[in-house]
Formats: structure tokens, sequence, C-alpha cells
């Protein structure tokens, strides 16, 4: 109960800095925000509870760990693109595809979501599939190096689990 | 400041080309999806915020945009390639390896076994 209450008072907030940063800066007025706090109401009574789905304590190292998340996010993505790019430039393709298997020990719903999404955007990886279940994730690469499990899982998601371990589980 | 707007925004174009390029130029349904999201995210990034720089009134919601473009990117592109990769699309000639079948077979069995269990409670 309680952390439905706390899921919904953390969408409101989001909700209203979105509305507040698309509408108000440049310009302020009483209307307009005043039916963004209705709007925003309205959106964390009717789908407030689907975002924090679980109990955790607070931890000042979660959001050090967020931010070394995001810069090095940024880095892979920027690699990504030049690896791509370099891959489309070149006269003959270089490329050998194929879906490898890796393991995974997050647990959490969000951990795997961030991981998947970490590895869609890294240098060429994209998800495939999940089993949750047995903690295996299906990678379409467009680059095989290795079919070996382990060599794949310390190549394509050694790089963010640690990271991503810290912050959602 | 408006030179270095037109210069990212000119920079994210570039990566918008090289997506493009590589759908017309990569096999097949997987490599094609992944030339999609790659550039088309950093490309619709740098975009997005070199139009913020140009016109600084606009930036923190160029840069809401922006985020939100960073985040159902993948997740899009995800489910084009689970959607595609069900109904069965093959991959191309010079694929390497495809564990993917074991997870099907990993399924058949485990949908055998829910079954023979129903059936043992009826």
């Amino acid at each position: 109960m309680r952390i439905k209450v706390k899921s919904r008072i953390t969408v409101f907030i989001l909700s209203f800095i979105t509305y507040f940063i698309i509408t108000q800066i440049g310009k302020f007025d009483w209307q307009e925000l005043v039916v963004g706090i209705v709007i925003s109401f309205i959106t964390a009574i009717v789908a407030g509870d689907i975002l924090i789905m679980e109990k955790r304590k607070f931890k000042f190292s979660r959001i050090f760990y967020t931010i070394c998340y995001i810069v090095r996010l940024l880095w892979e993505i920027i690699k990504a693109n030049f690896h791509v790019a370099y891959l489309v430039i070149h006269p003959n393709l270089p490329i050998k595809p194929g879906i490898v298997k890796i393991k995974t020990n997050l647990k959490t719903d969000a951990g795997l979501t961030m991981l998947a999404n970490s590895i869609t955007l890294t240098p060429g990886t994209m998800t495939v599939d999940i089993n949750k279940e047995k903690g295996e994730m299906y990678i379409h690469w467009i680059d095989v190096k290795t079919t070996d499990v382990d060599e794949a899982t310390e190549a394509i998601g050694g790089r963010f689990e640690k990271i991503i371990k810290e912050i959602f589980e | 400041m408006e030179l270095f707007g037109m210069i990212i925004t000119g920079i994210g174009t570039i990566f918008l080309l090289i997506g493009n390029l590589g759908i017309l130029r990569l096999p097949d349904v997987y490599n094609r999806i992944q030339a999609g999201t790659k550039c088309t995210t950093l490309g619709a990034f740098l975009t997005i915020i070199g139009v913020g720089i140009i016109q600084p009134a606009w930036f923190w919601k160029c840069l809401l945009i922006a985020l939100f473009v960073l985040v159902t990117n993948p997740i899009s592109s995800h489910a084009i390639a689970r959607g595609s990769h069900k109904s069965g699309v093959p991959m191309c000639d010079r694929s390497v390896v495809d564990k993917s079948k074991e997870f099907e077979e990993y399924k058949a069995t485990k949908a055998t076994i829910k079954i023979v269990a129903f059936k043992e409670k009826k």
C-alpha cells in the first residue's frame, strides 16, 4: 500500500516537471499551471502504480553509479555509431552476423530492461529475446567474435552488468 | 553560438544519412534494424540538441525530447527484432551462428511439461 502511494507521488512530480518544462519556460501563466497540476494528478491516479514495484533503501552511492552509468552509456553510443558507420561505408561490408547467447545475474524487471536497452545501444549488438527464468539473453551480434557463452557474456554484458547491479538491486 | 549549433545539427544529419545508407546496403532484417537504431539515435539526438543551441529559449524542451528519443528508440527496435524473429524471418547467408533455436526447444519442452501436468490433474 505504501509503495503504491510513493509511486503515485513520484509519477505526479515527474509528469508535472515534464509539463512545466514544455509549457512554462520563458513565459509564466497561472491558468496553464493549474491545468498542469490537474493533468499530472489524473496521470498519477490512472497509471501511477507501475513505476516503483519493489521496496529498496535509499543509498547515496546509487546516485554516483547513475552518473557513471550515463557517462559510460553516452561514450558507448558514440563508439557504436562510428562502428556502424565504418561497417556501412566499407566497400566489402565486413560483417559476420549471428545470434549468440549470454548469461546474466540480474533478477528485477527494471534491471533487465536497462541491461537490454544498454546492449541495444552499444556497438554492434541488439537484444532479440530474453529468458527470464534461466537468466539468459539472446543477442544479435553484427560482428561475431566468439560463440562461447562465457566469453560472449564478458564481451557484451560485462561492461554494464556491474553498474546496473549497483543501481537497481 | 549559432554556428556551434549548426555544426552539431550538421553532424547529426550526417549520422542520419549513414543510417539510411546502412538500411539500403546491409543484407537482412536484423542488420538493417541495427543500422537503423544506432545511427538514428545519435542522429536525432544531435539534431534536436543542435536546434536547442541555435534557439536558446527552446533548449530545455529540446533536451527533454532528446531524452525521450534516447529511452524509447532501443525498445522499439527490440520489439521489431523480436516480432520478426517470432514470425520466422530468416537470417542472411553470411550468418555464422544462431543460438536462438535452443530457446525455442526450451519453450517447447516447457509447454509439453505443462500440458502433461494439466492432463494428470484432470
